[in-house]
């Protein structure tokens, strides 16, 4: 009896549910979870912009000469090219990056999915269509690509009335979200593809069940843990992506000098030759620090969501 | 063999698409007055028609393809310079760089793989992992950026002379060929490029390995009692390198929106610049070239990745 009880409470242990498994797996990575406090920090420090900035998105430290002054008490990341202090803009930027990474990410994962889903799901001529010309974008130099179509799509009279400016960031966040969906969807399709020849798929159509009830009940619940991790990095992938764009002159520009980390980073390019280091460095390292906290993340999440996964631990 | 008969169409089918979106985007007759603000009306006339730009899109594209095909082709906006020789030329640098820059991360992050490959969860391991994710997370212009910094501004004013000159592909004024000073402006935008590559294949080589080692083949092998050298460079590294061969030809995208990027910062004169140079410019005779040419090396490292995965692994059949 008491060796039975002892089984039963062992077999207890044994069935905690997979979503706590996983966040438990999740929890043990060490680095992933600094990088959610580290977002959480500056995710926090961006809602409070007014009053974690120490000026004005585009206010000058004090009177002239004020350009160019090095990291002091006045200034703490030092200030550019016309004495607005850095740091407040770098806090303005990277609210501007993020919320184009966040918008541009869910978009571009819901296309995907529902994309990737049917594609899987159904087969035939569309998955063959969708499929070779989600290979032809993510062959081509990216770059080119959104250079090209970002011009076209602002271009277009109509379209830019839906989507704004060329420069707007709704114009940015559609442009990225354009492309971000390719990745995703095929990540959803594969999972969908290996899922749906698994007997409670089979059951589930055996008593009856709508196509569109089996993807939506069955199929995309199922590869929540794939789709998390397509999130986080799509959320990396636009950001960069934005800044790319401004990098070279085709980012957006948020009216009134508003910033991006993209556009930070880029005034870095002329400052650089010149030696005023900070200006290059600080914005930087922010988006390095972002893409490295949440490639972190999305790591975990994908150690966290795939038991198969072993890591010789 | 099919799908080489594919290639054709698909070829034609893209140009098509980046032709309107060009036409579209760029506006080639906007531009055209813009920088050619004093152009007589036989002028533009000219320009329109040798470009192909008539207000219908499949019909222009067609007139342009002609051009295109018996090498007819019409002069940069700008200047109006001969388009061949500029690109042969941008060609010629880039493929240098990209060349050199491949070998020597492919070669790097190869070797770097498999060294974290074979002593998984040691302090090795994880620092080829750091590294490796740190060199994916960095985007390229901010490692050129930093390179500038370090290399262009501070590495004089520490050491008093300059290691690595910052731009072009000589310094001014000099004509001729002088591999050092070649090789000395190629370091820079090089290592941008490489840093990505060796960061991208170490990990693709570490996990392929891993995934080798734990086969049953190489218990096989083992067990027949090879040496363990022989083990892992006869049975290990050459089935792991089937995978990430695929990944090679499919990467080349990647690799050349790195060269662009690395290109422009350090005004390396390759493709990169042409490209962005003339689409700033808005100028369609050179642009269109440009773009037949990395579509079509787009599609052929496609279709290489392909047929060498099949090639490499026998069970695989195409049809």
């Amino acid at each position: 009896m008491h060796f039975w009880i002892q089984g039963f409470v062992l077999t207890e242990f044994a069935t905690i549910s997979p979503k706590r498994m996983a966040m438990r797996r999740f929890l043990s990575h060490k680095a992933a979870v600094g990088s959610c406090v580290l977002l959480a920090i500056m995710v926090g420090a961006v809602i409070l912009a007014p009053i974690s900035a120490r000026y004005g998105v585009n206010e000058s430290v004090r009177k002239p000469p004020n350009t160019f002054l090095p990291p002091q008490k006045l200034a703490w990341f030092g200030t550019d090219d016309i004495g607005r202090d850095l740091y407040s803009r770098l806090i303005y930027g990277i609210r501007v990056s993020l919320i184009i990474g966040l918008f541009t990410a869910v978009i571009s994962t819901v296309i995907g999915c529902v994309v990737g889903a049917v594609a899987g799901f159904r087969g035939g001529r569309f998955d063959d269509v969708v499929m070779r010309v989600t290979d032809l974008f993510l062959a081509f130099p990216f770059l080119v690509a959104l250079l090209v179509i970002r011009n076209t799509l602002g271009s277009i009279g109509w379209l830019t009335a839906i989507i704004g400016d060329k420069s707007s960031v709704r114009f940015i966040v559609f442009l990225l979200s354009f492309f971000g969906w390719m990745g995703v969807a095929r990540i959803v399709r594969g999972q969908v593809l290996a899922l749906k020849e698994r007997e409670f798929i089979e059951a589930a159509r055996a008593v009856g069940a709508t196509r569109r009830y089996i993807v939506r009940r069955h199929l995309l619940p199922n590869s929540i843990g794939p789709i998390m991790v397509a999130l986080s990095f799509a959320v990396v992938g636009a950001i960069t992506a934005e800044s790319t764009l401004a990098f070279f002159g085709y980012g957006p520009q948020a009216g009134d000098g508003a910033t991006s980390l993209g556009i930070l980073v880029g005034a870095a390019k002329g400052a650089v030759q010149t030696g005023y280091w900070w200006i290059a460095v600080f914005p930087c390292f922010a988006l390095v620090l972002i893409s490295l906290a949440i490639n972190f993340i999305g790591d975990a999440l994908r150690d966290a969501t795939d038991p198969r996964l072993d890591r010789g631990e | 063999m099919r799908r080489l008969a594919w290639a054709v169409p698909t070829l034609l089918l893209v140009t098509f698409l980046v032709y309107i979106a060009l036409r579209l985007g760029t506006d080639p007759l906007q531009s055209y007055l813009r920088t050619n603000p004093r152009a007589s009306k036989e002028k533009i006339e000219q320009y329109k028609s040798v470009n192909g730009l008539s207000s219908n899109y499949v019909l222009g594209y067609f007139h342009w393809l002609k051009n295109f095909v018996t090498f007819n082709w019409p002069r940069s906006i700008k200047g109006s310079r001969e388009v061949w020789p500029e690109l042969k030329d941008a060609m010629a640098n880039t493929i240098r760089l990209g060349t050199f820059a491949t070998v020597v991360g492919v070669s790097i992050g190869l070797f770097v793989g498999m060294f974290a490959a074979l002593k998984p969860g040691s302090r090795r391991d994880v620092a080829v992992n750091t590294g490796a994710f740190l060199g994916v997370s960095i985007p390229p212009y901010i490692t050129a950026v930093l390179f500038q910094l370090v290399f262009a501004v501070y590495w004089s004013r520490w050491f008093g002379k300059t290691l690595f000159p910052t731009s072009g592909v000589y310094p001014p004024g000099h004509t001729g060929f002088n591999l050092v000073l070649m090789l000395k402006h190629m370091a820079l935008p090089m290592m941008v490029v490489a840093i990505q590559v060796i960061a991208t294949y170490s990990r693709y080589m570490r996990s392929s390995l891993l995934d080798v080692m734990n086969s049953d083949f190489m218990r096989t092998a083992r067990s027949k009692g090879i040496s363990e050298r022989q083990v892992l460079l006869k049975h290990g590294v050459r089935n792991a390198l089937i995978p990430v061969v695929t990944i090679a030809a499919l990467d080349i995208g990647s690799i050349i929106g790195g060269l662009i990027i690395s290109e422009n910062i350090f005004a390396y004169p390759g493709m990169g610049l042409y490209f962005l140079d003339s689409f700033t410019n808005g100028d369609f005779p050179l642009l269109m070239p440009w773009m037949v040419l990395v579509v079509a090396s787009t599609l052929m490292f496609n279709l290489v990745a392909d047929v060498s995965y099949a090639f490499l692994d026998p069970r695989i059949r195409l049809d």
